[in-house]
């Protein structure tokens, strides 16, 4: 339990976990590399299973598969680096979609306004579960778990338990299915941008910083002057906004909101965060790592199906890979610490 | 506060449905000659059902028919269903609860046909008679079951794809679920017909998603990666074949294939109409809600009710969809 960096500054120095030692940032890179070249290998096995693997237009496919996912796994990633979790990012994806929908169908908002609306109602989400974690002091888990909740039934109740079209709202397909780059559809580049802003923010902003050191020794980072319990409000509502971007570029894509999805969604979203290498007790982790994690997610799903494997041994497939990901970080952890 | 506020408006609450019971009443009586007689004293007939789902659109269609019977021969109807066609464990303390309940029928559409088994001995140890409707319970318990015939609606599905493709080359089947009957037989005829009917045909690839859209969509974009000379491709349910859609569109592949589809629902509509799907098979979702309610009264009642009773489909496609015995069933 002990961690293996304590905070030796009290005042100015505001990360005592992540840089301060050659241990972490060493084991993170392997750890980076590992999953780099488990998606390295299963690009290669399928490459060679199947001949239609390696073209444009399935790797677009395999790319657009990942979106949705991965930009949620990108807000999961900071939660669980201050060693929370966020349990609500499936069911407050769609509610989030539904309210996009609320804004710009039945309330006729412009493209921006509803777009931002169905971001903002993330951000709330997000919100409300960092108050509930921090201030009435409810364990993550629990808290996050009920708001997955909450968030399934208002997407139920606000749709009237129908999907909401978008087909006429102009333009509004374009925003995941758009190609902005020629030959790569939008969805793809707001998740590759949303990894970078991720990735400066986890490693170059005080709030990744923060979230690393709550996640790494709380009570240290509380006794060095900083405010957990407000850093953590900022934490899941960080995650709760990329939530809503998540939901946006889903009902875009579907070019409708549809109620009954999202539940078991942050399943693989933390999945692929823990693929990525990010540790479940916190303290640890990389946006690059969770961006790998959520790739190699969706490649083993794509192969698997390419090759006409069936659904069940495609789900059996996944947690293998899911358990081998986890026991490859406790093998290393175990050496270094 | 509430109670006193709730006490000021009770008589008036009671006079209301007095008046309306009565007045239906009278209207049963002058169709049925005086029907039934029912159990309380007043009280309409109460008939539970519990449904696969509640939010999907089809069964918001099946409790439309629901609704419709329940007014037309006035008894009590309530609808309830899980969120996902997954939770079979909820499902089942839904019927407990719908059974505890004690009404004076029970229609129930299984999730899982065997799990269900010691709660349909529980109703007919209490003499509630129990209608299965959208798919059958193996059990001796129900006295019907209200249902499309999915073989053969998964049969039609497939004598259009053979006719559309020439009866040559290959396709694809994209199922919803592969545990359900439901789900298994809307592939099996499917299967069935093409191997006796176009041995031309190949079938190269049958994968599952569970009928998530998105899912599906990636499903079926793998399907056609790896069968770039695909001629036709066939979704099971409305998420599987709006998933299908999607991905022959973000393929840019529309027209290149013959897409069939199951249920409705607006993409599916839209995809027809847009000629991106050549057609597609509909239940009668609000025949069997309206069927399931009928026999459930007819059973109250004492009469006989049929063994199986065929709520039928419809193949629809641009020029058909518009038909008002179709339109009536198609849901957006």
């Amino acid at each position: 339990m002990t961690s293996p960096t304590t905070p030796t500054t009290s005042t100015a120095g505001p990360a005592p976990a992540t840089g301060t030692t050659r241990g972490p940032r060493y084991r993170q890179q392997l750890q980076q590399i590992l999953a780099f070249a488990g998606l390295v290998v299963i690009f290669a096995f399928f490459s060679f299973a199947s001949p239609f693997f390696l073209e444009w237009a399935n790797i677009k496919g395999i790319l657009l598969a990942t979106a949705v996912t991965g930009i949620m796994a990108l807000g999961a990633t900071f939660v669980i680096a201050t060693g929370g979790i966020d349990l609500s990012v499936g069911t407050g994806m769609t509610l989030c979609a539904v309210m996009t929908g609320v804004f710009l169908t039945n309330l006729g908002l412009p493209l921006a306004v509803g777009v931002l609306g169905g971001i903002a109602t993330g951000a709330l989400l997000g919100l409300l579960n960092g108050l509930n974690v921090s201030f009435l002091r409810i364990p993550p888990f629990i808290a996050t778990l009920a708001m997955m909740m909450v968030a399934q039934g208002l997407s139920l109740i606000i749709s009237g338990t129908k999907p909401i079209y978008f087909s006429d709202v102009a333009g509004f397909s374009q925003i995941a299915l758009g190609e902005l780059v020629p030959g790569l559809p939008n969805a793809v580049l707001i998740f590759f941008v949303a990894a970078v802003v991720a990735g400066v923010l986890l490693s170059k902003s005080l709030i990744g910083r923060y979230a690393l050191s709550i996640g790494s020794n709380e009570e240290a980072t509380a006794i060095s002057g900083i405010n957990v319990r407000r850093w953590k409000v900022a934490v899941y509502t960080l995650a709760g906004t990329f939530t809503g971007l998540a939901g946006v570029v889903m009902a875009s894509r579907l070019n409708s909101a549809q109620p009954g999805l999202g539940l078991g969604y942050e399943l693989e979203a933390i999945a692929a965060v823990v693929i990525g290498g990010t540790s479940l007790r916190g303290g640890r982790g990389t946006i690059l790592g969770t961006v790998i994690g959520a790739l190699i997610m969706s490649t083993l799903t794509n192969g698997l199906r390419i090759m006409s494997i069936p659904q069940e041994w495609q789900k059996v497939a996944v947690g293998v890979v899911i358990l081998l990901a986890v026991y490859a970080d406790i093998l290393r952890r175990g050496k270094d610490a | 506060m509430s109670v006193t506020r709730f006490t000021k408006s009770a008589p008036k609450y009671v006079a209301v449905a007095a008046a309306t019971t009565l007045l239906l009443s009278l209207g049963a009586c002058a169709d049925d000659g005086g029907g039934s007689g029912g159990g309380g004293e007043g009280d309409k007939p109460y008939v539970a059902l519990v449904s696969k789902g509640f939010q999907h659109q089809f069964w918001q269609a099946v409790k439309k028919g629901a609704d419709e019977a329940a007014a037309e021969l006035d008894v009590e109807v309530t609808f309830e269903g899980p969120e996902t066609e997954t939770e079979v464990d909820k499902q089942l303390s839904m019927l407990q609860t719908a059974l505890d309940k004690s009404p004076d029928a029970l229609g129930f559409a299984a999730l899982d046909s065997e799990a269900s088994i010691p709660l349909m001995t529980d109703a007919q140890s209490r003499g509630i008679p129990v209608i299965a409707f959208d798919s059958g319970v193996d059990s001796e318990v129900p006295l019907t079951t209200v249902s499309t015939d999915n073989v053969a609606a998964a049969a039609e599905a497939a004598k259009h794809m053979v006719e559309l493709t020439g009866g040559k080359g290959k396709i694809a089947v994209l199922g919803h679920d592969q545990t359900s009957q439901t789900g298994q037989q809307r592939v099996s005829g499917f299967v069935d017909y093409i191997e006796e009917n176009a041995p031309d045909l190949e079938i190269v690839d049958t994968q599952y998603a569970g009928g998530d859209q998105l899912k599906s969509a990636d499903a079926a974009k793998s399907i056609l990666q790896a069968n770039p000379d695909l001629k036709g491709l066939y979704g099971t349910n409305e998420g599987a074949a709006t998933g299908v859609v999607k991905a022959v569109q973000e393929l840019g592949k529309a027209g290149d294939l013959t897409v069939i589809g199951f249920d409705s629902g607006k993409a599916q509509l839209d995809a027809i109409k847009d000629g991106v799907m050549a057609g597609a098979i509909t239940q009668n979702p609000v025949g069997i809600g309206y069927e399931t309610v009928k026999a459930a009264v007819a059973a109250i009642d004492g009469e006989e009710v049929e063994p199986v009773i065929d709520s039928g489909f419809f193949w629809y496609d641009k020029e058909t969809m518009d038909d008002p015995e179709i339109a009536e069933v198609l849901y957006e």
